[in-house]
């Protein structure tokens, strides 16, 4: 186990890209202390900026790292990683485990936005809220999330799963808007309230909303009622909406909005043929 | 500044017939001369070397509003591709549309001191030369799109040609252009309307003429203000299965337009206009029925445009193609209309080695480069950044110089492409000359600079050096090799100053900017006609529409006498 902790507090952003087991793996204390690492636009080491105590593993499987204090300003944490684990202890910044490809990152407070950007494999769990954009990708590119798990405890912001392609994002909590926007594939679970236009654009994969949700993009069309729906290896018990949409797009996604938290969207049951 | 005598290197200069002798190069004040005094020289031992003139490419989309527009477009082709500040260059990103100091860079590290970007709306000629300006390292031109302008319509409909001469004249000054670029004629106009032409024979309504005379007229024009290049065109149907007797019809169209061996017409991205078949599935090569044509006539010279398997973005004034391409992907996109004068559309693309249309375009391409006989009728572009960027020119020259590295890729391609393929038959594999003769010679003869393309006493003295030795090695048989040589030069020297060392760049230099002044007997005068459509249709007027010559970094005027 390895800890971070900062010296003092940062005024501007940190790019903590370094901080994965990947890159402490197999090094001596002094070494992870040489690693580059930027604050603001001044190039410096993980040493000048953080004390770094504990002893590294062999490989990156066998790294823990332990980030205790204020890391919120500490961008692209776990970015990339590939296995092992990041416990943060607290809240962290912007794109938490950017492109990550395996392994687990937990914080126990709040993520910033763009938490598991584009994200191929892994598991991120976050006990508080998280701000816009999970899983989605870089600005302009078209593929989003493709693998792994993104669970948060509480709320989300807006454009959960933008451009979402595999893998779960799971949210306990409220959401903002644009959930799964231009999504093509994967799953996102809303188990609170969701802002308004889910799904906007979607081509494929499936949004599952247990809480309430004020009104449905004309773009989705009511298909029938399902009495349950399976997240993994859960049954949720419904019943739920099945819409399919955007048909301004395609009719391969599906949105399943849950009947009972919805009472006033109950003119859809005449809808259906 | 030093003279300088690059020693020993295996010098490639087709333009004088040097084809790989040992021999010195003498470099004094930014020129080739014969020989300077050698106390007082640096030398650059080049033995074991190749020598050649710097690269010129004559099509390359590297500044202007449309390849602005690419980079807004793509913020995630920055992210893949970035260049760190260093002490003496710029930071930049982009892999297919790099910022203007990195393409700048980037074009130096392959050696090459010369390229066009060929897509200048004249309304957008400003932005251009400001990148231009920002375009380190190499020397540039710019061909403004005339072909769709309302002006010229309208003086081909009247059959005014010696009008029509003199504004295109004017235009050339106005916006420092350097020839003439048709995108496919009336089909841009018409896709102002929502429509688009299917042969050069098609009427364009509101003008009553069809593309063959715009092609055709322009051609007269091109002669009589004696520019130095040709025409150079984008033909209709682009990008269209059964294309390629559209480009056939243009080729015809103009032959008897010729005088002795002169070409008069240039195709441009040659590549994309050569398909058969009827649709998509049954799309075919028609590579070998164009290379059939130019190796019996020599009004035509073409450019590849070729393939390479990458991610980039698409950039052309062809409205109309680019709709049907944003409609093929899926991919957004842009869609552009310039006022009177042209319009263009941007759409990300990836070429892909497993679509079958796509390893067909990569076959097309180096069919057109290896059917036809003549190198000094085929340059090697890639349309940057349309079919490739710029930065994959050395793969390229590796496919033409080695069976073997093309082999190896058609391992990889579609099947079916791989069956209808023409390049298992083509055993053709260019030398070192021929490379010097499509990468630069024939470029720089095709586009009339006369001091570019080649290293005789009076020439610019833009020499790239590749650290190969062809006496040792077979080229050949070791594609890897030259590719590494022809991306990373081992010298390039820019008017006489080494700027590029083993690859990296060691003096960052500005460039020049070449334009044509097209000096007709009677100066043209802005009539009052022509200010009142400026007033009427123009969001610019006239007064600001001119470019002083003083907005150029580095102008460099050509004049030519006009027979009008």
């Amino acid at each position: 186990m390895i800890t971070l902790t900062p010296k003092y507090s940062f005024k501007v952003p940190v790019d903590g890209g370094c901080i994965t087991p990947d890159a402490f793996a197999d090094k001596r204390l002094e070494e992870i202390a040489k690693l580059p690492v930027w604050e603001g636009n001044r190039r410096g080491v993980l040493g000048d900026l953080f004390d770094v105590e504990g002893e590294s593993g062999a490989d990156p499987e066998g790294v823990t790292i332990r980030l205790t204090g204020d890391f919120r300003r500490v961008r692209r944490v776990g970015a990339a990683m590939t296995s092992g684990e990041i416990a943060i202890e607290g809240s962290v910044g912007m794109n938490l485990g950017a492109e990550m490809k395996g392994g687990r990152i937990t914080a126990v407070l709040d993520a910033g936005s763009w938490a598991g950007s584009a994200m191929k494999g892994g598991e991120i769990v976050i006990k508080g809220c998280v701000g816009d954009y999970a899983g989605a990708p870089y600005r302009g590119s078209n593929q989003g999330m493709s693998g792994g798990t993104i669970v948060v405890e509480k709320d989300a912001g807006n454009e959960v799963g933008c451009f979402m392609v595999g893998g779960l994002i799971r949210v306990k909590g409220n959401i903002g808007q644009f959930a799964g926007v231009h999504m093509k594939g994967g799953m996102i679970v809303v188990e609170g309230d969701a802002g308004d236009r889910v799904g906007a654009d979607m081509t494929g994969g499936r949004i599952v909303l247990l809480g309430r949700i004020g009104t449905i993009l004309p773009g989705f069309i009511i298909d029938e009622i399902r009495s349950s729906v399976r997240v993994g290896e859960e049954r949720i018990q419904g019943p739920f909406y099945l819409f399919r949409g955007d048909i301004t797009e395609s009719w391969n996604g599906s949105l399943m909005v849950s009947v009972n938290s919805n009472p006033h969207l109950k003119f859809y049951k005449s809808l259906i043929v | 500044m030093m003279d300088l005598i690059i020693r020993n290197g295996f010098v490639y200069d087709p333009l004088n017939s040097i084809d790989g002798q040992r021999m010195d190069v003498a470099i004094s004040g930014g020129k080739i001369v014969e020989e300077v005094p050698e106390d007082s020289a640096e030398v650059i031992d080049a033995s074991g070397m190749v020598v050649m003139p710097g690269g010129v490419d004559i099509h390359s989309h590297i500044a202007g509003s449309e390849v602005n527009t690419g980079r807004l477009l793509r913020p995630e082709d920055h992210l893949k591709d970035v260049e760190l500040k260093t002490p003496i260059t710029r930071s930049g990103v982009g892999h297919s549309v790099p910022s203007t100091f990195t393409t700048g860079y980037r074009y130096s590290r392959m050696g090459y001191t010369t390229v066009i970007t060929p897509a200048m709306p004249p309304l957008e000629a400003r932005h251009t030369h400001e990148e231009l300006n920002d375009t380190p390292m190499i020397d540039k031109a710019t061909f403004p799109l005339v072909g769709d302008w309302w002006f010229v319509l309208e003086h081909l409909r009247d059959g005014e040609l010696k009008e029509c001469a003199s504004h295109v004249a004017w235009m050339l000054r106005a916006t420092k252009g350097y020839a003439i670029k048709i995108v496919n004629p009336g089909g841009v106009e018409m896709w102002g309307f929502g429509r688009n032409v299917r042969s050069i024979y098609d009427q364009i309504p509101p003008f009553n003429i069809t593309p063959r005379d715009i092609i055709r007229g322009l051609c007269k024009v091109n002669r009589m203000l004696n520019l130095p290049h040709t025409i150079h065109v984008h033909t209709n149907n682009l990008g269209k299965p059964g294309n390629y007797t559209t480009t056939l019809d243009t080729l015809k169209c103009v032959r008897n337009l010729a005088r002795g061996d002169r070409p008069v017409i240039h195709i441009t991205h040659c590549q994309f206009s050569a398909f058969t078949g009827s649709d998509w599935m049954n799309m075919g090569s028609g590579a070998e029925r164009i290379a059939r044509y130019l190796n019996h006539h020599t009004h035509a010279t073409i450019d590849v445009g070729q393939v390479v398997f990458s991610d980039t973005t698409t950039m052309t004034a062809d409205g109309p193609f680019q709709y049907g391409l944003h409609g093929l992907t899926g991919n957004k996109w842009v869609n552009h209309d310039v006022e009177t004068e042209t319009g263009a559309g941007i759409v990300p693309f990836r070429y892909r080695r497993t679509s079958f249309v796509h390893s067909m375009q990569w076959s097309i391409g180096l069919e057109l480069a290896l059917l036809i006989e003549d190198p000094w009728k085929v340059y090697l572009t890639t349309d940057h950044p349309n079919a490739a960027p710029f930065t994959t020119y050395p793969r390229i020259v590796a496919w033409l110089m080695s069976r073997q590295a093309r082999e190896r890729m058609m391992g990889r391609i579609n099947r079916k492409a791989k069956r209808r393929s023409l390049l298992k038959s083509i055993d053709r594999e260019y030398d070192l000359y021929e490379i010097a003769i499509v990468t630069r010679a024939g470029q720089a003869k095709a586009l009339g600079l006369k001091e570019k393309g080649h290293l005789g006493v009076g020439a610019d003295a833009d020499v790239a050096i590749y650290g190969v030795n062809p006496r040792k090695v077979d080229l050949s048989r070791n594609p890897e090799l030259v590719r590494k040589a022809f991306e990373k030069s081992a010298y390039t020297i820019k008017d006489g100053v080494v700027v590029v060392k083993d690859g990296g760049v060691v003096k960052p230099v500005g460039g020049r900017t070449f334009w044509v002044d097209a000096e007709t007997s009677s100066s043209f005068e802005a009539t009052s006609e022509l200010r009142q459509k400026f007033r009427d249709y123009w969001t610019v007027q006239y007064e600001n529409y001119l470019i002083p010559e003083d907005y150029l970094l580095g102008s460099q005027r050509i004049a030519m006498k006009a027979e009008v």
